[in-house]
């Protein structure tokens, strides 16, 4: 062994509580095989409550019509495209944690990557409903497609953004569903050689015969690298497109190349923020306090107050090009958002997503549970809010004052909205109840590193033989 | 020809690796290693070939990228040009989004698809993975490649470095 490798830095361990890689086994398999506790009873019946809300809302816009949203002419895009927007942003964390923590071998990533996938499909599904309920007819959904038909065939519009968003999503969709399944065959074989009877079946049919092989391994970890490599310019590239939505037209607040970037930082700010508030119910209610540890909590923190100071540089920026374009338009548009009619959802994105996170500078907010959950809380709303003041106040004065119009969200509106969180909730509970929250296979390779369980030196050694 | 494979199961990944190099020097071949997390560095000590996952990711994206891009150009400048707000039938930089997602998704799936196929995995497929090593076990299938070995020293091998259990398979 060379004297470089000897050179030894002490780091604070990843996990608490010197876990064994049984213990992970058996920790994480713990609450999938035993009875939901009555915590996840309360919590799965308030979250499909919401969401019968919102199935009842869109059920009802669907057979009446539009018209049941505050939409006019003016405001053609309200909470819809707002609820949309957030959360295809709320998924990118997810992807950001798995793939880009990945590739940067950010071993901190094992306790939460696994779930922070899940909450990416699920928050992406959430974001894929809201353009096709707004179409008005979703059953006609499938137009988006360019498929073979008897009008011509007329093809679709190759030009147009909102294209561009079917297949950024559909392949956001697709490729974080296959990252997030090949990151669960290994834990689900686990599972599996675990279970009895029909459980067996089940997770045997999932698992894909997998039996841990070297060789298998080899290719598996190959595989995921490969996989994160693509999913990195993937998640800029959604939000960048969906920027593009607002970015190409000709509204002034819209217009702006600033937009892409803006957008893509905006979602993994709020994302990192949804994870953050998920984790720390999580370590709560699983017990996962020695896996989701204050060295996490910490980590994400940081990344909130990091992104959070970007956002807030990003509306800065916003204001200084508006005043700096020379444009009455433009300079109009940025002093209708914040002194407008609606002015009051500027302030509210302002505190929540520029003044809140920088609480965490100070040690004891950034060392208080409570406090960490409101920031997160608030981090949530108020890119909500970001998203709204966006597309409802751009939209609500433009250049023709004869146009110009205010918008309301009418109680249908508001319970799409509610739905879309009742969707999100009852997925992920469902997720946390049959899927193992943690990915074992990725801890057992830390816990290794740390219990002495198979010392490094030892291994080296032998490689070196 | 039936051949004899051995298999040991350990509880720690050093008493794997260090069975694995002995195997090596003694020139057995090693059928596979077993793990319930990947190892790194065991590839070269088994002698497993680096992953050709890479080309096949590489080529998934070269032909999502054609096939994004000569769609898009066949529907709207050949097969049906419609001219919208005046912008040429055949206008690349519009193209480009839908180019990089069709890249992304072809050599996504190619890639997952290529590991299921090389490793042999599909779903329903009946696992015939040794007992713990999905858990906190090791495993180590070896062979003899000549009649330089007793038989029975490879169970013994296996021993000296700690395996809790030793047995032998009979290949058909």
């Amino acid at each position: 062994m060379d004297t470089e490798a000897s050179i030894h830095v002490a780091e604070p361990p990843l996990l608490g509580g010197n876990k064994t890689c049984a213990e992970v086994t058996r920790d994480v398999a713990a609450p999938l095989e035993g009875k939901p506790t009555g915590m996840w009873w309360v919590a799965f019946l308030a979250a499909v409550t919401v969401l019968a809300l919102g199935v009842w809302s869109v059920w009802y816009q669907i057979a009446t019509g539009i018209g049941t949203w505050g939409l006019n002419r003016t405001v053609g895009w309200g909470f819809d495209i707002t609820n949309f927007v957030f959360w295809v942003g709320i998924g990118h964390a997810g992807t950001l944690i798995s793939a880009v923590l990945l590739l940067f071998r950010q071993k901190w990533r094992t306790s939460i990557n696994r779930s922070a996938e899940a909450m990416t499909i699920f928050a992406v599904i959430c974001a894929g409903l809201y353009p096709v309920i707004h179409m008005g007819r979703p059953w006609l959904a499938y137009w988006v497609f360019p498929y073979p038909n008897f009008r011509g065939p007329l093809w679709v519009n190759w030009r147009s953004a909102l294209l561009w968003d079917v297949f950024a999503i559909g392949t956001y969709f697709t490729i974080s569903l296959v990252f997030w399944y090949v990151g669960l065959v290994p834990d689900l074989a686990t599972l599996r050689d675990r279970a009895r009877g029909l459980r067996k079946k089940v997770l045997g049919f999932f698992s894909l015969g997998w039996d841990g092989s070297a060789r298998t391994w080899s290719r598996y970890e190959m595989a995921c690298v490969l996989l994160a490599s693509l999913a990195t310019p993937l998640v800029v590239s959604v939000h960048s497109v969906v920027s593009t939505d607002f970015a190409t037209s000709v509204v002034p607040g819209w217009h702006t190349t600033v937009l892409p970037p803006y957008f893509v930082i905006g979602a993994v700010f709020s994302g990192f923020a949804m994870v953050l508030m998920l984790m720390l119910i999580a370590r709560r209610v699983m017990r996962f306090e020695h896996y989701i540890t204050w060295g996490h909590i910490h980590a994400m923190c940081k990344i909130l107050v990091f992104t959070g100071s970007i956002v807030g540089l990003a509306y800065a920026t916003e204001l200084f090009v508006a005043w700096y374009s020379g444009s009455p338009y433009e300079q109009f548009a940025f002093a209708n958002r914040i002194f407008g009619p609606v002015g009051w959802s500027y302030a509210i994105m302002v505190l929540c997503n520029v003044v809140a996170p920088q609480l965490l500078w100070s040690r004891k907010v950034r060392n208080s549970i409570g406090w960490i959950f409101t920031i997160t809380v608030l981090v949530n709303v108020g890119m909500w809010f970001e998203r709204f003041v966006i597309i409802a106040t751009s939209l609500q004065r433009d250049y023709l004052p004869s146009a110009w119009s205010g918008y309301a969200p009418t109680l249908v509106e508001i319970g799409a909205l509610a739905g879309g969180f009742g969707l999100f909730f009852t997925l992920f509970l469902l997720f946390c109840r049959f899927l193992p929250m943690l990915s074992m296979f990725e801890l057992k390779t830390v816990v290794r590193g740390e219990t002495g369980h198979a010392p490094h030196a030892e291994s080296e050694e032998r490689r070196v033989a | 020809m039936s051949r004899v494979r051995h298999v040991g199961v350990f509880e720690r990944e050093a008493s794997l690796l260090g069975a694995i190099a002995e195997s090596r020097e003694r020139g057995l071949e090693i059928i596979d290693a077993y793990s319930p997390y990947p190892i790194h560095g065991i590839d070269e000590l088994i002698g497993i070939r680096r992953s050709r996952l890479t080309l096949v990711c590489f080529f998934g994206g070269v032909v999502g990228l054609c096939l994004g891009l000569g769609f898009q150009y066949w529907t709207s400048a050949m097969d049906w040009p419609i001219n919208v707000g005046g912008k040429p039938f055949d206008s690349l930089p519009a193209f480009v989004p839908v180019g990089f997602e069709l890249t992304v998704l072809i050599g996504g799936l190619s890639t997952a698809f290529a590991l299921a196929v090389r490793s042999r995995l599909w779903p329903g497929k009946r696992s015939r993975a040794i007992e713990g090593v999905t858990d906190d076990r090791f495993a180590l299938v070896i062979a003899r490649a000549d009649a330089s070995l007793a038989s029975a020293e490879l169970g013994a091998l296996l021993e000296r470095h700690g395996a809790l259990r030793v047995w032998r398979e009979v290949e058909e």
